[in-house]
């Protein structure tokens, strides 16, 4: 299994520029996960790596050769890059084991083992192997997708959106088949994707692509909670943001004083935490902060609450255990576990003039038809 | 990052197929190229030849009273049977789609079924039943009956594919059932319907055999006349730029309505079925009438074959017992051809469709007009074409099969085209991504996923062009091998010499073979994916 690393990676469609400038390392035998809304780049990115299309400039190295980049092109056949179609795309006029030998070695097509050991690594049955591929259900025909990839022991399997047309309960099971799958064979993968929760739950590492740059790169648990701003952090997940005042190493805001996880200057900020780091206090403490409840959406293991922080109009968002929850209209105390994030004023606006808000811009990614809706 | 020069060089000097969409491999666009100048050859060379006479002399060739009779007797027949084709096509397919018509699923199937009769077949039918129909009557009467189906099929299509939402608002707004049709439901069938009756004149104007049966007198017949009596001077080519320019015009006009008509239907379609006209009383007549329509399109011919083929000994002019090794010659001949034909039009066919297909743009699409070109040349044209390049540059190929084949290629090439193309883009690029990810060449590819994926439908498509070759006649009659006979030149020659006994068991030969694909016309035509025979 080989590394790959991306660097300065610029791609334009009709004169948009859907790639910027990107940078990716992948350590060998790790998953990278790329995060992004649609129109960010994130399938272009991964086109350009498989070699179904070329970068206008940027070397793409695997395993330390370069395969594009510097004025040449490595045609896909020769990349060894495995790559798992949204749709999984498995070939209509063939069974399931001559799929899964596609890209074998004539002689070694034969080889029935092999083939029912990449099914079973991918976790179907050998019997599976005679089967057309409208007979398997979305989830089977992804993991089949998976050990036809695999089967050329490739230096890099790609994932484009494999989980996307499954419906909920079959995408958790595909997704830990296909992690354990990728995990056995040791494999180094890129998997893009715009759902957060699997990026988060899958990748070793993270990637947001945002406007055709990579925003942050850090592993799972770092990019949740201390994403690099506000538009990051909401884009990765729910989040408060307050305003606040950053003095000597702590914030203070509507929801009291508050130790900081990454140090800022001394100022106003943006202050930003994760809704579960809210708790609901019953001793009442005076220095604790006053909210009213003003509505409460349940969900079973959990509820979100939005309340209302006295002498504010503005609602803010916690999400307390289900066994938990308040009525609307009850008043409560509030307390925040954990540090937060601070994102200086100035800071902000500075990356806003950039044009690297998260805000999509429906309107130009629709118009150029490009991304999601490439044929 | 590390650049290693040597690991680069071996990767970059093995990239002998480059990826990416908007680069066509320079070998298929040569093949493309050279197929399409191949079947536009005929026309470039017949404007070549007129445009080489003085335009004193073109004014004066093109202004006789000759050429004046011809073109009336064309256009009008033209006229006179796109306006009966429409009314027909378009009431036939509104009965049958709007209307609680009893049988409908038959007469749907019925009504597709006078394309599988050749028109000079008919012919032959009618003019064994009366020499009074003759002329533009006769003309009339066969052409209507023979070609309607294009007509009836893209608006039958069409009527389907209509929202049934438009008509329910426009009753709702007070419309009666014929205000309804004649503003909500006519003006969104008139893509189809002008789609069809364009294919309607063109295959009019280039129709020979049918005509010259009949004794009724147009460009074509005229052009086989001029060269039966060796006629090949400036007179001939100037005939033959007037059809040809005729032919142009409506194919040009065929395919603007047509792109227009593909649009109309997007975003067009619902689930729910529109609510059905009940015919009550009128029930009985609109069924008689449908069984007339039958009756007279492929009863006629049908029952005449029949009829000649049980009484040869009565036959009045020709008591000539049918020949079995002749009937065996002749069909082996029409086969051999037909596959000739198939395998040279699939030939120039492929590159085109699939420059067409997967390196879609303004350039390919110019090269894949330009191949449906080829179609508006009536078949008496493109053979004498032939020939006379032939003669002059390359002797040993005049009358010889691949000249032939050649000529049938021209004359079907968009029948292939289509078939390859529709198979082509039911196959998602992605297949072809990964075939290459896991290792395949482009010779890969298209060997273990595009061939197999897309064989049915290139298939389909010889399997059309196949049919239409073994029942075709003008090219057959001018380019065939000496002496070699095929069912087609043997109804033509027993018919002209009034033998209709004689042509029976190989006209009976010809319906058999073309009822035989008649399910594929009505499957391929449905799509409104309409051409024409030769």
């Amino acid at each position: 299994m080989a590394r790959l690393s991306v660097s300065r990676l610029t791609k334009t469609f009709a004169g948009r520029a859907v790639l910027a400038g990107v940078d990716l390392d992948v350590a060998a035998g790790s998953l990278l996960a790329v995060l992004g809304a649609s129109g960010s780049g994130k399938t272009t990115l991964l086109r350009i790596v498989c070699g179904f299309e070329r970068a206008d400039s940027g070397v793409v190295e695997i395993d330390g050769r370069a395969v594009a980049g510097r004025g040449f092109h490595a045609p896909p056949e020769r990349r060894r890059v495995g790559y798992v179609a949204q749709e999984g795309s498995l070939f209509p006029h063939l069974t399931v084991a001559e799929n899964v030998a596609f890209g074998l070695e004539r002689r070694e097509r034969r080889d029935r083992a092999r083939i029912e050991g990449l099914l079973e690594r991918v976790g179907l049955p050998a019997a599976y192997a005679g089967r057309g591929p409208h007979q398997l259900s979305g989830g089977e025909q992804q993991r089949v997708a998976l050990a036809r990839a695999l089967a050329p022991s490739p230096q890099l399997v790609l994932l484009d959106e494999p989980f996307s047309a499954l419906d909920a309960a079959l995408r958790v099971e595909t997704r830990q088949a296909v992690s354990d799958a990728l995990a056995a064979a040791g494999a180094t993968a890129v998997l893009v994707t715009h759902d957060q929760s699997e990026a988060l739950a899958m990748g070793a590492e993270v990637a947001v692509l945002r406007n055709g740059f990579v925003a942050q790169i850090a592993t799972p648990e770092t990019l949740y909670r201390q994403p690099v701003d506000a538009a990051l952090a909401q884009f990765v997940g729910e989040a408060v943001i307050l305003p606040g005042i950053v003095e000597a190493g702590a914030v203070t805001c509507a929801l009291g004083r508050l130790p900081l996880g990454r140090a800022v200057p001394d100022g106003s900020a943006d202050v930003m935490l994760r809704p579960e780091q809210i708790r609901f206090v019953t001793i009442s403490a005076a220095a604790a902060p006053c909210a009213r409840i003003v509505g409460v959406t349940f969900y079973g293991h959990d509820a979100s609450v939005r309340l209302a922080l006295a002498g504010g109009a503005e609602t803010i968002l916690a999400r307390v255990p289900g066994h938990r929850v308040a009525k609307a209209g009850d008043d409560v105390r509030l307390a925040v576990e954990g540090p937060v994030m601070a994102y200086p004023r100035a800071s902000v606006s500075a990356a806003a003039a950039r044009g690297a808000t998260l805000s999509e811009n429906p309107r130009s990614a629709e118009a150029l038809g490009i991304e999601e809706t490439l044929p | 990052m590390t650049l290693t020069a040597d690991a680069t060089g071996t990767i970059a000097a093995g990239a002998g197929l480059r990826a990416g969409r908007a680069r066509p491999p320079a070998a298929l666009v040569a093949a493309a190229l050279a197929g399409v100048a191949l079947v536009l050859l005929p026309i470039l060379y017949t404007v070549a030849q007129a445009g080489a006479v003085g335009p004193g002399d073109a004014v004066a060739l093109l202004f006789r009273p000759l050429v004046g009779a011809l073109f009336v007797n064309t256009l009008t027949l033209v006229v006179a049977t796109s306006a009966a084709t429409a009314v027909i096509g378009v009431a036939t397919a509104w009965a049958i789609e709007r209307t609680d018509l009893p049988g409908r699923t038959i007469w749907s199937v019925l009504m597709a079924a006078p394309l599988a009769v050749p028109p000079f077949i008919s012919s032959y039918a009618w003019v064994s039943i009366s020499n009074g129909l003759q002329d533009f009557a006769g003309a009339l009467l066969v052409v209507t009956f023979a070609y309607f189906p294009l007509v009836y099929l893209p608006v039958a299509a069409a009527l389907r594919g209509l929202d049934p939402a438009l008509e329910d608002t426009a009753r709702a707004l007070g419309q009666s059932p014929w205000g309804c049709f004649r503003r909500v439901v006519l003006p969104q069938l008139r893509p189809a319907l002008y789609g069809g009756v364009l294919l309607v004149a063109l295959d009019v104007s280039t129709e020979f055999g049918a005509f010259a049966l009949l004794r009724f007198r147009t460009f074509t017949t005229e052009l086989y006349a001029q060269y039966r009596i060796g006629l090949d001077g400036p007179e001939t080519s100037l005939l033959a730029l007037v059809i040809v320019a005729l032919c142009m015009a409506l194919l040009v006009a065929e395919l603007r309505v047509r792109g227009r008509a593909r649009y109309a239907r997007v975003g067009a379609g619902s689930k729910r079925p529109a609510a059905r006209v009940p015919l009550g009383a009128m029930r009985w007549p609109v069924l008689g009438l449908f069984a007339t329509l039958v009756a007279a399109t492929v009863g006629v011919p049908v029952g005449m074959v029949l009829y000649w083929l049980l009484h040869h000994a009565q036959a009045a002019t020709s008591p000539v017992a049918p020949s079995l090794p002749a009937l065996f010659d002749a069909t082996l001949n029409s086969i051999v051809y037909g596959l000739a034909g198939a395998a040279c039009a699939l030939a120039i066919a492929t590159p085109i469709a699939w420059l067409a297909v997967r390196y879609p743009g303004r350039w390919t699409a110019l090269i894949e007009r330009a191949a449906y070109l080829a179609q508006g040349a009536p078949g008496i044209v493109v053979a004498l074409a032939l020939i006379a390049l032939a003669v002059q540059y390359v002797p040993p190929l005049y009358q010889s099969v691949p000249l032939l084949a050649l000529a049938y290629a021209v004359l079907f090439l968009p029948l292939a085209i289509v078939g390859v193309r529709s198979a082509l883009v039911q196959i998602p690029p992605r297949f072809e991504e990964v075939a290459r990810s896991l290792g395949q060449s482009g010779a890969g590819v298209a060997l273990r996923v595009v061939l197999p994926l897309a064989a049915s439908g290139i298939g389909a498509g010889a399997a059309m062009v196949f049919i239409f070759v073994s029942t075709e006649l003008t090219a057959t009659l001018l380019l065939a091998p000496t002496g070699a006979r095929t069912l087609a030149t043997e109804v033509w020659a027993n018919t002209s010499s009034l033998a209709f006994a004689a042509a029976a068991p190989f006209a009976a030969a010809i319906l058999c073979l073309s009822f035989a694909f008649t399910w594929l016309f009505a499957n391929r035509l449905g799509q409104a994916d309409v051409s024409d025979r030769g």
